[in-house]
């Protein structure tokens, strides 16, 4: 097989579209991160919803990062390095969504504030 | 193509010889296998500051009297800092395109930007953390700024180690030109610079603006 034919996670599509690439990926990231920096400012939108939102857009600019700076794509070369990130995200999910929600019963069951001195207290 | 009609023609037990599996290919280039094994790493390091996010998560809320992050944080600083990270990501990809097409004097300015910046960012960062110290917020002040300092300090310690590797890298090019194993560290080093940019997206929503929120 051809070395430079090969598919990797960055480096890869090599030619005149590359660069095309890679300002695609700058100006979806510049689009996101100035949603992000307005939404975390505005009173337009509703308060509590704000970290939602917050949320959904560094997902997105997240998976922008991923398919057009390291070039992490469903193509059939890309299988090992897409199921590895899979793999990732789920090992990522279990330990933050599991810290939190352990904690957060943790807390519940403590006795309310003021009768106790808590050294963490919500 | 009608590779189909081919095959439906042939015997079952030739079709082996004519599909060959991953193992009669022979094994993948050496390309191939040290980006994916960068890969594994950078998932690895990624898996490492979710543990931080999610220690930082817990104890945002323990502040022991100290400061919160709506008194300390300043959103025009973070925009600064995420802004050079982004353009050097950026500037990162277009370096990765001149190695590919082995431009030198292309690697050259792309790699400079890309250190510019990335050295710019890591300036703001120590800045912000002096003198948040300097007001009295250390990282013995509370639980919550225990956890802000490591989080934050570890994506910068990281930082901190790809501008070094990239000086190392602009040297390797300067002595050993474009060999193959010096294509194969700058294709590490690229990945490594986008996965910290990754982390960066993550770090600056979760501490700073929905920090200043709070």
């Amino acid at each position: 097989m051809n070395q430079t034919a090969t598919n990797t996670p960055a480096l890869a599509q090599e030619g005149p579209s590359g660069a095309l690439v890679y300002t695609t990926g700058l100006v979806l990231a510049i689009i996101l991160t100035a949603t992000s920096f307005w939404a975390a400012n505005t009173s337009l939108i509703w308060a509590p919803g704000i970290a939602l939102g917050l949320a959904v857009l560094a997902i997105a600019q997240m998976g922008v990062h991923l398919v057009f700076f390291l070039h992490i794509t469903t193509g059939p070369d890309n299988t090992n390095n897409a199921l590895a990130l899979a793999f990732g995200v789920l090992v990522v999910f279990l330990v933050v969504a599991g810290s939190l929600w352990i904690m957060g019963d943790l807390n519940g069951m403590m006795p309310a504030a003021g009768s106790m001195r808590m050294p963490m207290h919500h | 193509m009608n590779i189909a009609v081919e095959i439906r023609d042939v015997a079952p037990e030739t079709l082996s010889t004519l599909l060959p599996t991953a193992s009669q290919a022979g094994p993948a280039p050496k390309r191939i296998v040290v980006g994916y094994g960068f890969w594994i790493f950078l998932l690895s390091d990624i898996v490492m500051f979710a543990a931080l996010f999610a220690a930082y998560a817990v104890l945002v809320h323990a502040t022991a009297g100290g400061p919160a992050g709506p008194q300390l944080f300043s959103q025009v600083n973070v925009a600064i800092e995420t802004a050079c990270l982004l353009v050097s990501s950026y500037t990162c990809g277009l370096m990765a395109l001149a190695v590919n097409s082995r431009r030198r004097g292309a690697f050259y300015v792309a790699a400079v930007l890309t250190f510019v910046l990335g050295a710019a960012f890591l300036a703001l960062e120590i800045r912000e953390f002096a003198d948040m110290i300097a007001r009295g917020a250390t990282p013995q002040t509370s639980a919550f700024l225990s956890a802000f300092f490591t989080l934050v300090g570890c994506h910068g310690l990281h930082v901190a180690v790809g501008l070094l590797w990239l000086v190392v890298m602009m040297a390797q090019v300067a002595v050993k030109s474009f060999q193959a194993a010096v294509v194969r560290r700058l294709l590490c080093f690229s990945l490594f610079w986008h996965a910290l940019d990754i982390i960066w997206v993550a770090l600056f929503t979760v501490v700073y603006l929905m920090g200043v929120r709070a």
